[in-house]
């Protein structure tokens, strides 16, 4: 079993680095916070850690490295089991818990990337209705996981709120950038509350990214990204 | 414990091939439906309208889609029995990710192989082979990749030995000969009863992907 020092690997905008800090904070793990600077090119210990992908997140317990951050919440859940949990304990809401988690990653949030590089004004459309969509599927399921509570994970914050409320920053940086509302109370009643209690929970508020420095940010980001898939 | 259960399934699914496996090592009696996927069923559309795919569970008229999600759901109602998962937490972390490398990579790299010639083709090859080489690497000198016995990411891999004869006939080119001790775990893995009942003929497959070739018009 992993045993001692607790090291994250990461940077401060990344949605997924923020999970694997908050699943850290809800469990009262002490951790060191080691910033990539991703312009400076990947570290040593980066590459050594995660040789397949070479991506942050990287926990590191001991001296063994876990990638990817959903196996990363999961293997904090399994190491440290001490309330509060973070994925449900029912095998049943544990699969919804984590299909939802899987559409978001695989589905959902390469559409608001793609908002975010599209130069032309369909691709943009076409990535904000995709958005808007999966933000109705989202609304509606957070009616049945809360089950009238505040989280998708009930009275306390669970693997789901974490998945989704990690990418809450670019979400709003989307709206903000592109001058619309997609959470918002005719659309998503349910979702915009929820995101107010996400945000200010003690385990998030200390990551999530300053809004300002996020949108500033992605507006330096997006044209790379585009000149870069441009020359592809 | 056990209740109603119905497996939405599709014969040549790699996927649906993966929950196959976890039913049968688990011994659980289910009713096995066969979907066509140019005609889903009313009851597939409902019970995955995200995204109306193959194979989903249905567990006491519950649904739990994606196979690996499924195959860990099994594990974990089913868990007095052929444990699938181990029980350490960084074990359980490396089975997820090389299970989850697989889905990333594997199976589009499969579909690029018999579906592009040419260069296209020859890229998605070499790409296929160093993935493969990867999970050679991590499999080691072990009898599975769970260790001394089968688990999750034997289950999440062990499905495409099934299309490796197609991929070879349509890429032209031998696994085998590059990586042996793959083909050593897979036959291995063939010996289980649980994946021998699961996986289709491997001739089948190659049958039902020249026919997608003909459909889609690919030379």
């Amino acid at each position: 079993m992993a045993t001692g020092e607790v090291k994250v690997l990461g940077s401060w905008s990344s949605p997924y680095v923020m999970r694997a800090r908050i699943a850290l904070h809800i469990k009262s793990v002490n951790y060191k916070f080691i910033e990539e600077k991703l312009s400076e090119g990947k570290s040593e210990l980066l590459l050594k850690s995660n040789p397949v992908y070479k991506k942050i997140p990287v926990l590191i317990h001991g001296d063994k490295p876990v990638n990817e951050s959903l196996i990363i919440i999961q293997y904090i859940d399994d190491t440290w089991p001490s309330a509060p949990s973070i994925l449900p304990s029912d095998p049943y809401e544990r699969a919804v818990a984590r299909f939802w988690a899987a559409y978001l990653d695989e589905k959902w949030f390469p559409s608001v990337t793609s908002v975010g590089i599209a130069d032309e004004e369909e691709a943009k459309k076409a990535g904000i209705s995709q958005m808007e969509e999966g933000l109705a599927l989202m609304e509606e399921a957070f009616g049945k996981c809360s089950k009238g509570k505040g989280f998708f994970g009930g009275d306390e914050i669970g693997f789901l709120d974490i998945a989704f409320g990690s990418f809450l920053g670019w979400l709003r940086v989307t709206e903000k950038i592109n001058g619309i509302g997609l959470i918002d109370e005719a659309k998503t009643p349910a979702l915009v509350s929820w995101a107010e209690r996400f945000c200010s929970h003690a385990a998030v508020k200390d990551v999530m990214p300053d809004f300002d420095k996020l949108t500033e940010f992605g507006k330096m980001l997006f044209p790379k990204i585009r000149a870069l898939a441009g020359t592809r | 414990m056990e209740g109603e259960l119905v497996l939405l399934d599709f014969w040549p699914s790699m996927f649906g091939m993966r929950t196959r496996i976890a039913l049968a090592e688990k011994q659980i009696k289910y009713e096995y439906r066969e979907e066509d996927l140019r005609n889903k069923s009313a009851l597939l559309l409902q019970m995955n309208p995200v995204h109306k795919k193959i194979p989903v569970l249905i567990h006491n008229g519950k649904p739990v889609c994606e196979s690996l999600i499924q195959v860990q759901y099994i594990d974990e109602v089913w868990n007095d029995r052929a444990p699938l998962l181990p029980s350490n937490p960084y074990q359980r972390a490396t089975a997820r990710f090389w299970a989850d490398f697989v889905d990333k990579k594997i199976y589009d790299l499969g579909a690029k192989i018999w579906r592009s010639k040419g260069e296209e083709q020859e890229a998605a090859k070499k790409e296929f082979i160093e993935c493969l080489k990867l999970l050679e690497g991590e499999l080691g000198d072990k009898p599975y990749f769970g260790g001394k016995d089968f688990g999750y990411v034997d289950v999440a891999l062990v499905p495409f030995y099934s299309w490796f004869y197609a991929y070879e006939k349509c890429g032209k080119f031998s696994i085998e000969a590059e990586c042996p001790k793959l083909i050593a775990w897979a036959k291995r893995c063939m010996q289980k009863e649980s994946v021998a009942k699961s996986l289709p003929d491997p001739e089948k497959i190659y049958d039902f992907v020249l026919q997608l070739k003909k459909a889609f018009g690919i030379e």
